[in-house]
């Protein structure tokens, strides 16, 4: 094992070292969050966008389910299970936002042949 | 039956009655039935129901508690000598044993100095509406025999021109009414809705009301019914508002009036101040302590031997509101004067306050103008609220607040009466309007009973209120009869009537005969009128014969007045049913009223000839309510007046020659009225041409309308007028004035402020709020991608931003 300076302020480093923990589940619920972002700032398909916003979701999902874990909990009184509730809750959320949206990208394309969010823009001020 | 509880009850009752039936009329009387047909119906009804529960209340209850007890004052027209032989009359009474044994010797027991404790009475209140530390504001109740008879009076009277009214007010049943006497502008008579159920509601609206006089328990209570009387009468006088007369009899009656009510309101602030309390009678606990002493037996007490005295608080009240010396009666009088004075004077001043209230509403000189013209309204009104009943409810009141009166008052009360008697007997020999002479007819009686009153001849006047009321109402009703048959009050278009309505015309002169007082002197054969102004020509004569300065006016007066009444009441009976009939068109149109308008004529007739009769006791029942300490002689204070004991006007030696004269006057006055009229020996026009100046004067009622149109009316209208001008011309134009310069300045003010700095902030503040929304408007491309990284590096600024702010900024 090499030396790692500065082993108790960097936690890059105990991330590639540590076995999997909270840190590595918040690590790839960052890493797709920020993936379904960028995905809604640059993609002018609508459906892309929508893609998106599911990566973002699933993004946080990660985090309650990792925040939900029963290692980092001391309460020894509950289930334990309020981070996966409420997962569950975002996943049903997701669907129906899904259905709400792809609702409304077809009748965009109704009306205007294309779904290219940038032609969307009617709401301007 | 213990009567504390049921007199207060019944008589409750027979007062509540018609207020339930004025209350279901006001709401409901247009839906009952064809024009309000059974309003009518209901009313009567009503004061029925209040007649009986009145006569179950003296029959029932109160004759078997306090029975009539036989005395031998009460005998009429007796005899001068005072033998036993004489006496044929005594078996028209139940008299006993003992009673005719003290009837041998009647009238040498009479002492004029004892006096009399207060009559079997039941006080209470009902209610107290306030209470101002010991002052108490209440609806309480006063019962003795006054009220009881006068309940049943009331009451029968009133049921009587209910019945009489349905037919009088027949009229108004059709649809439209036309009022023949109001033409419009367009030269056709006034055509309206019937009133029919609105009359009744104000008879039983009064009924209630007057039998709330009757009942009251203190002066408060009085005066509240006082007013709702007054006001009955207003309304019903204006019956026929559309008629200008009508309307303008309506307020003279209700403004004269106020003109008394002012005088009675300074009277019982004078009580009340000093005395504190208004209640007639004394409050009893269940155990018959007096809890609350009355009026009556504050000013009269025991140790005083129930003369009037002022009492402490009346003294300190007098020395508060005049100073020492009006109460010492001057410096030099206190020396000199041996007379207790302390007081007198304020409680002269609350029996005259009282008194006038009393004027107002019995039309006593000089408030009497009102009454002749309240004759426009319809003539049930006139026989109920204008003869029989509510101007008899000033004498009522004398009547009851009669312990509060000094001999001065007394005196003052004595002299208003005979004044008014003569004046308003003179006028109605040249009236010929029957309804006018019967309304001058009826003020005199009024002042009869006022100087009864003042005479100290309590029973007389109050005999001679209930005797008149039944006598009155009559006529007043067969006039009324009359005037439906002709359709004119005017006396000169009428004549030989008797052949067309005999029952009206016998019935009337029924009436008539009561009011000159037939009779056969010395018997006790006579018409109602005959005891009871005997009684009061007696009383005068006693009166006069204790103090014979006053002679003039107490003791002629009230005899010429009864040759005027006998003169003119003939006078109107033989203008309007004897002779030959003088507008043929009229008489032969005229016909008999319906039996619903004469069955009441011929029950009053009855109660006419017969409610004086000493057989009914009506006599003896009020000697024996005579109020608290007013049967001795009493002496005045503050200047020389002697009240002489009533009973001393039955010595013989007063009595024979009072009742001669009383007797010769109606007869005289009967016999002129009999040649002129009659058998036509006169001819009335030459007669009226001989006294051209006297008959103008009389004719114009002594001028008094004109003088009070120049003393009150005139300078009333230029104070007005005055104060108009003084309104338009100077108050308006300094309103105007102060308007336009404050106009001018908010003019300045406006351009030099308003318009620069207000409306400058607020439209830079709106200038500026809308450059930064176009400004902000710009963000809102309206392009989804540009949105979500303004989310995300908003998000990442905020989230730099915190951690930057928790890191250096906030201590740890």
């Amino acid at each position: 094992m090499f030396d790692i300076p500065f082993e108790n302020s960097w936690p890059i480093a105990n991330i590639l070292t540590e076995p999997v923990g909270v840190a590595h589940y918040v690590s790839v619920g960052a890493v797709l969050f920020v993936c379904g972002a960028l995905c809604m700032a640059t993609k002018r398909n609508a459906l892309g966008v929508l893609m998106g916003i599911e990566l973002v979701l699933n993004g946080a999902n990660l985090n309650f389910v990792a925040f939900g874990s029963q290692y980092l909990r001391a309460d020894e009184h509950s289930l334990g299970l309020d981070g996966q509730l409420i997962a569950l809750f975002v996943i049903v959320l997701a669907a129906a936002e899904a259905a709400v949206a792809l609702a409304i990208v077809l009748n965009f394309y109704n009306s205007h042949d294309s779904i290219d969010v940038d032609h969307a823009d009617q709401l301007s001020g | 039956m213990d009567p504390q509880s049921t007199l207060p009850f019944l008589l409750m009752l027979a007062w509540l009655t018609p207020l339930a039936s004025f209350v279901a009329i006001v709401l409901f009387g247009k839906y009952m039935g064809p024009h309000g047909k059974f309003g009518g119906y209901l009313a009567t009804l009503a004061i029925v129901t209040s007649a009986v529960l009145s006569f179950t209340a003296l029959f029932g209850v109160w004759l078997p508690n306090y029975p009539i007890k036989e005395t031998h004052h009460v005998e009429h027209g007796e005899p001068a000598s005072a033998g036993g032989a004489a006496h044929d009359h005594a078996d028209e009474h139940t008299v006993t044993e003992d009673a005719r044994a003290e009837d041998a010797d009647p009238h040498h027991h009479v002492d004029p100095t004892i006096n009399n404790e207060a009559p079997a009475y039941i006080s209470g209140n009902w209610y107290t509406l306030g209470q101002f530390g010991d002052l108490k504001l209440t609806i309480g109740y006063y019962i003795d025999a006054l009220t009881v008879g006068m309940f049943c009076m009331v009451t029968l009277i009133a049921s009587c021109v209910h019945f009489y009214a349905i037919g009088y007010m027949h009229d108004e049943l059709h649809e439209p009414f036309v009022d023949h006497e109001v033409t419009l502008s367009n030269g056709e008579h006034l055509h309206r809705k019937g009133r029919f159920y609105r009359f009744f509601q104000y008879l039983s609206l009064f009924c209630f009301s007057m039998l709330g006089i009757v009942i009251a328990g203190n002066i408060a209570m009085v005066f509240c019914f006082w007013e709702l009387v007054g006001i009955t009468s207003y309304f019903l006088i204006g019956f026929y508002i559309e008629r200008k007369s009508a309307s303008t009899a309506a307020n003279k009656a209700f403004i004269v009036n106020r003109v008394g009510d002012f005088g009675m309101l300074i009277g019982m602030m004078a009580l009340w101040s000093s005395i504190g309390t208004f209640n007639f009678g004394d409050i009893k606990n269940t155990e018959g302590q007096v809890v609350e002493a009355g009026v009556f037996s504050q000013l009269r007490t025991a140790e005083n031997d129930y003369h009037i005295v002022p009492p402490q608080g009346m003294i300190e009240e007098e020395i508060r509101d005049f100073g020492e010396s009006a109460s010492a009666g001057g410096e030099e009088l206190a020396d000199t004067e041996p007379k207790n004075r302390a007081g007198q004077w304020l409680l002269f001043i609350a029996g005259v306050g009282i008194f006038c209230g009393c004027v107002g509403k019995s039309a006593q000189f000089p408030l009497h103008v009102w009454l002749p013209d309240a004759m426009e309204g319809p003539t049930p009104v006139s026989a109920l609220v204008h003869s029989a009943t509510m101007v008899a409810a000033g004498v009522y009141l004398v009547g009851r607040c009669y312990p509060i009166f000094t001999p001065e008052a007394l005196l003052v009360i004595a002299y208003i009466g005979s004044i008014t008697a003569i004046i308003a007997a003179t006028i109605a020999i040249t009236a010929t309007d029957i309804k006018r002479v019967l309304a001058y007819s009826t003020v005199s009686q009024l002042g009869y009973m006022m100087l009864a009153l003042g005479l100290g001849g309590w029973v007389a006047g109050i005999f001679h209120l209930i005797t008149h009321a039944f006598f009155k109402g009559l006529l007043f009703m067969c006039s009324g009869s009359v005037i439906h048959a002709v359709h004119t009050n005017d006396m000169t278009y009428m004549g030989g009537l008797r052949k067309k309505m005999p029952i009206t015309a016998y019935t009337m002169l029924i009436g008539c005969l009561a009011i000159i007082g037939a009779g056969i002197p010395f018997t006790n054969i006579g018409f109602s009128g005959y005891f009871s102004k005997d009684a009061i020509i007696e009383q005068a004569w006693n009166y006069a014969d204790k103090s014979p300065q006053h002679s003039l006016f107490l003791k002629w007066f009230p005899v010429v007045g009864a040759a005027v009444t006998a003169f003119y009441m003939f006078r109107l009976w033989y203008m309007t049913f004897a002779g030959k009939p003088r507008d043929h068109h009229r008489f032969d149109h005229a016909h008999e009223s319906p039996r619903v308008m004469t069955t009441p004529l011929i029950v009053l007739s009855i109660f006419a000839i017969a409610i004086g009769w000493p057989i009914f006791g009506v006599y003896d029942m009020l000697d024996q309510t005579r109020p608290l300490g007013t049967l001795a002689t009493a002496q005045g204070e503050l200047w020389d007046v002697v009240v002489p004991n009533e009973l001393l006007s039955h010595e013989p030696n007063l009595k024979q020659p009072a009742a001669i004269a009383a007797i010769t006057a109606a007869g005289t006055g009967l016999l002129l009225s009999t040649i002129i009229y009659l058998w036509g020996f006169l001819n009335p026009a030459e007669l009226k041409q001989s006294f051209k100046p006297l008959h103008t004067f009389l004719w114009n009622k002594w001028y008094f309308d004109e003088l009070y149109h120049y003393i009150f009316v005139k300078p009333a209208l230029w104070i007005g007028g005055f104060a108009a001008w003084f309104d338009r011309g100077i108050i308006d134009s300094i309103i105007h004035g102060a308007a336009a310069i404050c106009r001018g300045i908010s003019k300045v003010v406006d351009f030099l402020f308003d318009q620069t700095v207000v409306d400058g902030t607020v439209n830079t503040f709106a200038s500026g709020t809308w450059g930064l929304g176009l400004w902000l408007r710009r963000l809102q491309t309206g392009n989804l991608r540009q949105y979500v990284m303004f989310i995300v590096v908003g998000t990442v600024l905020l989230f730099v931003a915190i951690t930057f702010v928790q890191s250096y900024l906030v201590p740890t």
